[in-house]
């Protein structure tokens, strides 16, 4: 273990020299609260798997890191631009669930005195789907694969987490299976900035990796949350809360609607996965890379509801 | 400063680990003729219709692919799914009752990759006839790993049965659904950091009456919740019944009366 964790260092302590700022941008959008917006598209090596948005909070004594990016070569400009604003050190690296454009960058910032925190189910997740990861996108990222290094979180939240950042108190909270099955927000109560990982969409088409209905109940808890801004998984950093929940929920409702009458007219999953949704279409981004899927895997869901 | 959280042993672990355990996915070659070997002990096949295969072009969720086979003649008496580049490319071997006249039987796949895959059929006369179909793999954070485990764990062996009307003149269309994770095994406990033994459904069995509609034998290649939707020729019985067996030994058995559509 000993020997990981300096391995870890060396490679982190490798990262930083390499590290350019150039191209990535991070906003400060609340005093000590930090953004960076990926572009709307798919994971490839000429954007670095830049596609998630990422964040970071500053305390009196730590940072804490949301999410790391879809590659090691991400991961080190997001780090080397954090650094620019604070010489605070990271103490904690939030995974908000298992997917690759949000957990490939997390080997850059392992280390000693960094815990890694996610959802109770992350680790599961992980060792499921990672070695699978692995492999579908070394077409897609080419030589950027070679250097991904996940690592598992050493703290896992059951319910609710607080981290305690020095005068600043993050709240975590891992969510029923929705998105995926270990989705975890991130609220920082002084500035009222609610991360919602990919609890929340905005502009590109919402993905279903979990349970349709899950989304949706999560998505009516989530808009309780007292927060003055958030920041979506993919799309905009600035919108209104909780109206920016509005158009997720339009999508979602009108693919269950659909889905629940193809069902009960007898249609088969394949059909029904065609022309469940379609008039979302003009309302997103990358909706034909995804509203099939989300079809299929909410009709193998909503099948199991008709009596 | 930690209110409730539980912490685990410090896991750096990267995936180049959990790689060694993975099967190799990788093979430039083409694996047919092993499988071939392997599966079918190299006989002859015949490259035809007998059993047309229905598959997506694009797997829009790798979880989930569904795949159909066409029963073309009644002299069909098995049919078996391979997924050429899984890991356990063998998904689905179904057997048909002599009487049951089974028309197309239609279920969900798991995909790893792009891969070819093939529908082996077997007539009376002991002739196998194959057809191919390649399929792209999805893309994206698609993977062929379960969506809701928990939820499918939960409900472990619950079925559900449904009749359809069917646009064949004197078949019966029906859907047998059971919840199960159908788990590779690959997991790994975090606690433990031994890898969770497999857990999946190996063994279906669907009868009308006494007699056997189909029967299954399967491995981890099948989504999460198996799900069968068939058409077969009626016999008079009043009773459909399932009966589907784990590697962990558990049985399940469901029985339903036989409605009215048809």
């Amino acid at each position: 273990m000993l020997r990981c964790v300096i391995l870890a260092l060396v490679f982190v302590l490798a990262s930083v020299r390499l590290a350019s700022t150039a191209e990535f941008e991070l906003r400060e959008i609340a005093p000590g609260v930090f953004a960076h917006q990926g572009r709307t598209a798919l994971m490839s090596e000429q954007n670095l798997g830049d596609i998630a948005n990422l964040g970071a909070v500053v305390g009196e004594r730590a940072v804490a890191v949301i999410d790391t990016g879809g590659s090691p070569a991400e991961a080190k400009m997001f780090l080397a631009a954090l650094q620019q604003k604070t010489a605070k050190p990271i103490r904690y690296v939030i995974n908000t669930h298992a997917h690759p454009d949000h957990v490939f960058g997390n080997g850059v910032f392992a280390g000693p005195g960094v815990e890694f925190v996610g959802h109770k189910n992350l680790p599961r997740a992980l060792a499921a789907r990672g070695p699978h990861y692995r492999e579908s996108f070394r077409d897609a990222m080419g030589k950027e694969i070679e250097d991904v290094r996940i690592i598992e979180p050493n703290i896992l939240v059951e319910d609710r987490l607080t981290l305690d950042l020095g005068g600043r108190k993050l709240l975590l909270q891992a969510w029923r299976t929705a998105h995926s099955d270990c989705d975890l927000t991130a609220f920082d109560e002084q500035s009222g900035v609610l991360f919602a990982g990919d609890l929340l969409f905005l502009k590109h088409v919402p993905i279903v990796d979990g349970s349709l209905l899950g989304f949706l109940q999560v998505a009516d808890a989530l808009a309780k949350i007292p927060a003055s801004r958030v920041v979506p998984g993919h799309g905009p950093l600035a919108a209104q809360w909780p109206q920016a929940l509005e158009s997720e929920r339009a999508y979602l409702e009108r693919l269950t609607g659909d889905l629940r009458a193809a069902i009960k007219k007898g249609d088969n999953v394949s059909d029904a996965a065609q022309a469940a949704g379609q008039t979302e279409r003009g309302a997103w981004s990358l909706f034909e890379d995804y509203n099939a899927r989300n079809a299929t895997a909410g009709f193998a869901e909503l099948e199991w509801e008709t009596p | 400063m930690i209110s409730t959280a539980r912490l685990t042993a410090a896991a750096i672990l990267s995936l180049g680990l959990l790689q060694g355990a993975a099967a190799q996915t990788l093979s430039p070659s083409d694996p047919w003729p092993d499988l071939v070997r392997d599966i079918f002990h190299d006989r002859a096949m015949a490259g035809d219709e007998v059993v047309a295969l229905e598959a997506p072009v694009r797997a829009e969720d790798a979880a989930i692919v569904p795949m159909t086979l066409r029963l073309k003649s009644s002299a069909v008496k098995g049919a078996t799914l391979v997924i050429d580049q899984n890991p356990a490319p063998m998904a689905a071997s179904f057997t048909f009752g002599d009487k049951a006249d089974v028309g197309f039987i239609a279920t969900r796949v798991r995909v790893n990759s792009y891969t070819n895959v093939h529908a082996v059929g077997e007539t009376r006369d002991g002739t196998l006839h194959a057809q191919v179909k390649f399929v792209k793999a999805a893309g994206g954070c698609s993977a062929p790993a379960g969506k809701n485990p928990d939820e499918a764990t939960a409900h472990l062996g619950e079925m559900k049965y449904r009749e359809f009307k069917s646009p064949e003149p004197g078949r019966r269309e029906a859907q047998i659904m059971i919840r199960h994770p159908n788990s590779s095994g690959m997991q790994m406990d975090q606690l433990t950091h031994l890898y969770i033994p497999a857990h999946y459904i190996d063994r279906v069995e669907v009868r009308q009456g006494e007699d056997l509609i189909f029967s299954m034998e399967g491995g981890i290649s099948l989504s999460e919740d198996p799900n069968f939707r068939f058409s077969y020729a009626p016999n008079g019985s009043k009773t459909i019944s399932v009966e589907a067996h784990d590697i962990k030994g558990n049985v399940f058995r469901r029985e339903w009366p036989i409605g009215e559509a048809s």
